[in-house]
């Protein structure tokens, strides 16, 4: 007999303290010993990971009212600008945002020392932060300027919104060309001397439920240390890709737009980084629970780095150009190995996600819901399908009226 | 005299050449290695202290340098900050000496001091601030 589970079985099971929950490394184990059926009437829950960086993340902010009150037109958090184009006193901090006085790449490489996901993390870790303000000053909102300090505790509203987090899967990046290139996936050195990689693998969120039946709009998840949700899919979600027999996209897929309360988070969870030559940007913690609705959805969550592919992508020359370029396609399993082959060369691989960390936080979030204080929840819209025809769109360059 | 630390990264064509030799014999230098890991057929690095007189000094570093031998000063340590690392072992494989490394399967970073030759090139490759040289 075929195993089927409802959200509100499962759910009553936490809340017992009765659910089995193993996370998405264990479950392989579990399955190898005691075959898909048994292991789907068992298991209620599997728990997934990410850590890594991911630039389209941001917090929006609500300052409260200064006396006499301003409409803020400029904000700035220790030196690095929030964008302020919202209501009075909101701003939305960006993670890859950078101080005006940053010298960037005009000193190359730069360094990127501090910008937005330093910023957050600070917030986060309870550290006072400069506020700095103008405004043009109008009847209602007389003031021009303020300058003053914050904590998060201090202020009325600090909403973390990510408009892309947890690439489904995503290339591994390389560098053919005869200079060392710096870049978001790391530091590259010259003639294939390493290639970086990103996700998680086997415990990647979208990895675990390549054809999204149980991550929607309305997922609780873990975000960067306290809970959030799946708001919507992400920018970029881009379903259509081509997939393996087993489902999962060969190449960066689908993606989830996240929210949640930052006054919950923790530092952690939350990093701002610096990459050099490319920018600073931040390290956000996912996890996401998958119940086990059915054997289907079990079989997906027992998947293995061997069964899971990425492509090589060259970013010297083929990615800045937005041109094809294909070198081939490796498992995670190798990459995890320490090195793979491309073009018959054997190329050490460079991790920019972290393993440990993401083992880590799928174990907190197992024991958050195996002591009952976490709840699934059902999603209230499925992310558009792989058969929803989404196609990327690119930027063309046109003159007026064309 | 002139006394310096330096690290030497030698190709693996130059590994087979008798360099320390002709440091000794040819530039009446004082050799004091520290460090050494060399395979033939492989590329490999030496860290030692060089001393003599500043002409010999600086005529033994010309030559390893007209030779193709990469010569990096050895200055400050490596200090690495576990509490800001993010784990992620981005560093390790930049790393020649093996001083930060990553465990199989647990994937989890470490760092030995005693293996590193302070060569730097973990700074450039760290996101996370987590390793400072301190002088
Ligand atoms: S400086 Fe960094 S990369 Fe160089 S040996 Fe030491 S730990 Fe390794
Ligand atoms: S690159 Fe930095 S953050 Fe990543 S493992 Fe190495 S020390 Fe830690």
């Amino acid at each position: 007999m075929s195993v089927e589970k409802s959200y509100a079985e499962i759910n009553e099971k936490i809340k017992k303290g009765m659910a089995v929950v193993v996370t998405a490394e264990e479950i392989v184990d579990v399955v190898k010993e005691k075959g898909i059926e048994k292991a789907a009437r068992q298991v209620d829950v599997v728990t997934t990971g990410t850590f890594g960086t991911m630039c389209s993340s941001g917090a929006f902010l609500n300052f409260g009212h200064s006396r006499p009150r301003i409409k803020m037109n400029k904000a700035y958090l220790n030196g690095v600008p929030a964008y302020a184009g919202i209501a009075a006193v909101d701003a939305y901090i960006g993670a890859t945002a950078l101080p005006e006085s940053d010298p960037e790449n005009r000193v190359y490489p730069g360094r990127f020392l501090y910008g937005g996901g330093h910023v957050i993390e600070d917030l986060v870790a309870g550290k006072r932060v400069k506020l700095e303000a103008s405004g043009y000053g109008t009847d209602c909102y007389p003031r021009r300027h303020i300058e003053t300090w914050i904590t998060l505790d201090e202020i009325n509203d600090a909403i973390l919104f990510n408009p892309r987090n947890a690439y489904q899967n995503y290339g591994v990046a390389v560098n053919p060309s005869e200079r060392t290139i710096y870049t978001y996936m790391g530091v590259l050195k010259p003639r294939l001397g390493n290639a970086g990689y990103s996700t998680s693998g086997q415990l990647s969120p979208l990895l675990n439920d390549p054809c999204y039946r149980t991550i929607g709009v309305g997922t609780r998840i873990f975000l960067g240390g306290g809970s959030g949700y799946v708001a919507w899919h992400g920018t970029q979600h881009n379903p259509g890709v081509p997939r393996g027999e087993n489902g999962i996209p060969i190449g960066g897929a689908g993606t989830l737009a996240l929210v949640g309360d930052l006054k919950q988070m923790s530092s952690e969870w939350l990093r701002g980084v610096s990459y050099v030559g490319y920018g600073a940007s931040m390290a956000v913690g996912i996890g996401i629970p998958i119940p086990i609705l059915d054997e289907d959805i079990l079989r997906c969550c027992a998947v293995t780095d061997e069964e899971i592919y990425a492509p090589v992508v060259d970013y010297s020359s083929a990615y800045p150009q937005r041109e094809s370029g294909d070198l081939g396609t490796v498992s995670y399993a190798e990459l995890r190995s320490g090195t793979i082959k491309i073009e018959g060369k054997e190329v050490p691989t460079t991790p920019l996600s972290s393993y440990t960390k993401a083992r880590q936080i799928a174990q907190i979030l197992k024991n958050r819901i195996a002591e009952g204080s976490f709840q699934l929840s059902q999603p209230v819209q499925p992310l558009p399908s792989p058969q929803a025809g989404i196609v990327m769109k690119t930027l063309e360059e046109k003159k007026n009226k064309e | 005299m002139v006394a310096n630390k330096f690290v030497l990264h030698f190709s693996s064509a130059l590994v087979e050449q008798p360099i320390i030799y002709r440091l000794v014999k040819d530039y009446d230098l004082i050799i004091n290695v520290l460090k050494a890991d060399i395979n033939p057929h492989k590329k490999g690095y030496v860290v030692l202290e060089l001393s003599g007189d500043p002409e010999n000094y600086n005529s033994g570093l010309e030559y390893l340098k007209g030779i193709g031998v990469d010569v990096d000063p050895l200055s400050g340590t490596i200090f690495w900050n576990k509490d800001r690392c993010l784990q992620c072992g981005a560093c390790t494989s930049f790393c020649p000496a093996g001083a930060l490394y990553m465990t199989t399967p647990q994937m989890e970073v470490h760092f030995d001091d005693s293996k590193c030759i302070i060569c730097e090139s973990c700074l450039d490759v760290c996101m996370a601030g987590a390793v400072e040289v301190r002088f």
